[in-house]
């Protein structure tokens, strides 16, 4: 007993306190086992698939051919006078990211319930190496789509005229793309412990959730239209990103900076919500399951 | 001089009872729905035990011990007691109610092995990938990798995918990530001593290289006997709390005297298959010759049942099936069929001669049956598990060797005579 009183510890545990115990420096100190999960995820992602990698790509071009034929040549809804197939896939392509981010971590605690049952380590480590695995989808998508406007925007007559300045700002409108599928996945992680079904509102939330966002359809069209109700429509976090996204590589206009602010702030406070509830549920999700 | 790897202070673990379980929104909505408006909560379940939503159980209760560097802790205790509470505790797995856990260096909690393997993946993805999750970094497990290929004894399939091995292979490759961990405190359950004898053999090796070491081990199992082997503290626990903390031989007697190696049970509200225990029932066991139900090699066994019978039975038995600590069955004896009359109370003496049982642990089934005019029996009463008892090994009878019940058996055969 007579060693009791040194000091330094490298590991002490406490009962679950307060609501901001976020163990950020373990995240760090266990980034090899992230980038191990993601490279896991590709692994498995595309064995026993004839076409494996390929379905990245086949997904964006016969989502964005569905879109531009049924809303853009059924429905006739405008484009912003874009070239239809670029506008829509340009809208595909970010949503379908933030849409995979959120979906895919919002059954974290769920999905890998055996392994935290069995071993400590950072739990945010599952859904950081789930929207990693994404963006590197993201990417792949993302030169198919910038191939896209290399043709539109190297025609005789250019039908598009990127942005160069707001093209510079990509890495920003992926990264807070990423964080609000990751704020808003884990936050519904962290509620599924308790709530099972709210897995299921998240599987078809998203999709009507698409709706309110300009994938298929332009910000504009709702300005004309409905003016009043532009102040909650813009409310959608997603929605300023598009547009940015949009005004960067297509050259349509933006409909107010102010906007991104907000989504920024929005992401931001969504983000932190999120990792504070995880951690929090973290520490006793187990004594729930 | 010994260093402090570990400190448990005044830990407690509670949990929540009746309200856990995957809820959903709308069960939630309507039971709160129903409180408000004063009615019956509709999703209780009708005939379970009622807790309220404030009710507590303390799986833990105010636990403190140390550990220093050399030390292999056993942590014994009934079912129930807490150990498992512990283990997961330390290793994170879930965080305490009250008091403060403090660990120097590294803890690696093997309460599983090959946690997080992927089938699709080879089996040295698999190394890095199990490492990461045990808490080795690229560098760490790059140093390491060669040891741990040649250790799992599978150099020529570690980048076949792992789908395709064996069950052997996954567990050896398994253990060899978990063997190369290098942990300051390392955390076994007795999950880990599985598969065949000699990878139980390697494990239990490998534990106490790390305890000869410097290193810490804390080991929980119900097998007694690799516990005296392995460690060299024991800890008790009762009812969540640390009833003791010392040598491991008490340990091991303060297990053996308690729950099901009682020599007094009542059996009357032993859980029972269906229909039984209906037109007979057994009422109370005594065990008459020993107070630990530890019994040398070749002894006998002396107890006395206490029945009640509803009708007449002109042949009835008392019928006691031996499994073996995991449950398989290993003999069946019965009584000579005896008469019984309606209404009555009876009690037996019975014994049990145990020659030849070989070491180990033992579950007693028993039952009350009779003869079927075609042979079989109709049962009247049945306990799965009335108690557990040890056959206490002795090398002196045995030749000089301990008995090794996974590779020999149950059994103690008479020695094999020459005949020539």
């Amino acid at each position: 007993m007579q060693k009791s009183q040194q000091t330094h510890w490298d590991t002490v545990i406490r009962p679950r306190k307060g609501w901001f115990d976020i163990d950020l420096a373990g995240l760090f100190k266990y980034r090899d086992l992230i980038l191990l999960m993601v490279k896991r995820n590709f692994t498995v992602l595309y064995k026993q698939t004839i076409l494996g990698p390929a379905w990245v790509v086949i997904q964006p071009l016969l989502t964005t051919l569905v879109f531009t034929i049924i809303f853009g040549k059924v429905a006739g809804l405008p484009t912003d006078g874009m070239p239809m197939f670029v506008f829509y896939m340009g809208g595909n392509v970010c949503w379908s990211y933030f849409q995979n981010c959120l979906v895919n971590t919002s059954n974290t605690f769920i999905k890998n319930s055996d392994i935290f049952g069995k071993v400590y380590f950072p739990r945010l480590c599952m859904p950081f190496a789930t929207i990693i695995t994404e963006l590197i989808n993201f990417f792949v998508q993302f030169m198919l789509f910038l191939v896209v406007v290399l043709y539109y925007a190297s025609r005789l007559k250019p039908t598009i005229t990127p942005n160069w300045q707001l093209i510079a700002l990509t890495p920003l409108l992926l990264i807070q793309l990423g964080l609000l599928g990751l704020g808003f996945g884990i936050i519904v992680s962290a509620l599924t412990t308790k709530y099972r079904d709210l897995a299921m509102l998240v599987s078809f939330g998203v999709h009507l959730w698409m709706y309110a966002t300009p994938v298929t359809y332009s910000t504009s069209m709702i300005a004309e239209k409905y003016p009043q109700m532009m102040g909650i429509y813009m409310l959608n976090p997603i929605t300023p990103i598009i547009e940015l996204f949009r005004a960067a590589y297509l050259g349509t206009e933006v409909y107010s900076y102010g906007y991104n602010l907000q989504s920024v702030i929005v992401t931001i406070v969504v983000f932190v919500i999120g990792v504070v509830l995880f951690s929090r549920i973290e520490k006793t999700f187990m004594d729930t399951v | 001089m010994s260093e402090r790897l570990l400190e448990v202070d005044g830990v407690s673990k509670q949990y929540r009872l009746g309200m856990i379980g995957g809820g959903t929104l709308h069960g939630d909505l309507t039971s709160w729905f129903a409180r408000i408006r004063g009615k019956e909560d509709p999703n209780t379940k009708i005939g379970m035990e009622h807790y309220g939503p404030n009710e507590t159980f303390w799986a833990l209760r105010d636990v403190s011990f140390t550990v220093d560097r050399g030390d292999a802790l056993a942590i014994t205790g009934r079912n129930g007691a807490g150990k498992s509470t512990i283990l997961k505790l330390i290793s994170r797995i879930t965080a305490p109610t009250e008091g403060e856990i403090r660990i120097r260096g590294k803890v690696a909690s093997l309460l599983e092995i090959g946690t997080g393997f992927h089938k699709e993946l080879s089996g040295r993805d698999n190394i890095y990938l199990n490492g990461a999750i045990l808490g080795m970094n690229r560098a760490e497990t790059n140093s390491k990798i060669k040891q741990i290929i040649e250790f799992s004894e599978i150099e020529q399939f570690i980048d076949t995918p792992v789908k395709r091995y064996s069950s052997g292979m996954y567990v050896k490759l398994a253990f060899a990530v978990a063997a190369h961990l290098d942990p300051e405190v390392m955390i076994c359950d007795e999950v880990l001593a599985v598969g065949d004898l000699t990878f139980q053999q390697k494990c239990l090796q490998k534990m106490s290289d790390i305890a000869r070491e410097g290193r810490a081990v804390l080991y929980v199992s119900h097998n007694m006997r690799t516990v005296s082997q392995l460690c060299n503290r024991g800890l008790y626990l009762e009812k969540g709390r640390l009833a003791y903390d010392g040598t491991v031989e008490h340990a091991i007697e303060l297990y053996g005297g308690s729950g099901e190696r009682s020599v007094q049970q009542d059996l009357s509200d032993a859980p029972r298959p269906r229909n039984r225990g209906i037109t007979m029932r057994m009422l109370d066991l005594h065990f008459m010759n020993t107070q630990t139900l530890e019994y040398s090699m070749d002894s006998s066994m002396e107890f006395r049942l206490k029945c009640v019978a509803h009708i007449d039975e002109p042949h009835l038995r008392i019928r006691l099936i031996l499994k073996s600590s995991i449950s398989t069955p290993v003999a069946m004896t019965q009584t000579e069929p005896f008469e019984v009359k309606a209404d009555e109370t009876f009690e037996r003496a019975i014994r049990l001669p145990l020659d030849g049982l070989a070491p180990g642990e033992y579950v007693m089934k028993l039952s009350l049956n009779s003869a079927t005019p075609r042979g079989g029996s109709n049962y009247y009463d049945t306990i799965q598990e009335v108690s557990r008892f040890i056959i206490v090994d002795d090398p002196a009878v045995n030749a000089g060797f301990l008995w090794s019940e996974r590779v020999w058996g149950n059994f103690r055969l008479k020695p094999l005579e020459f005949i020539d």
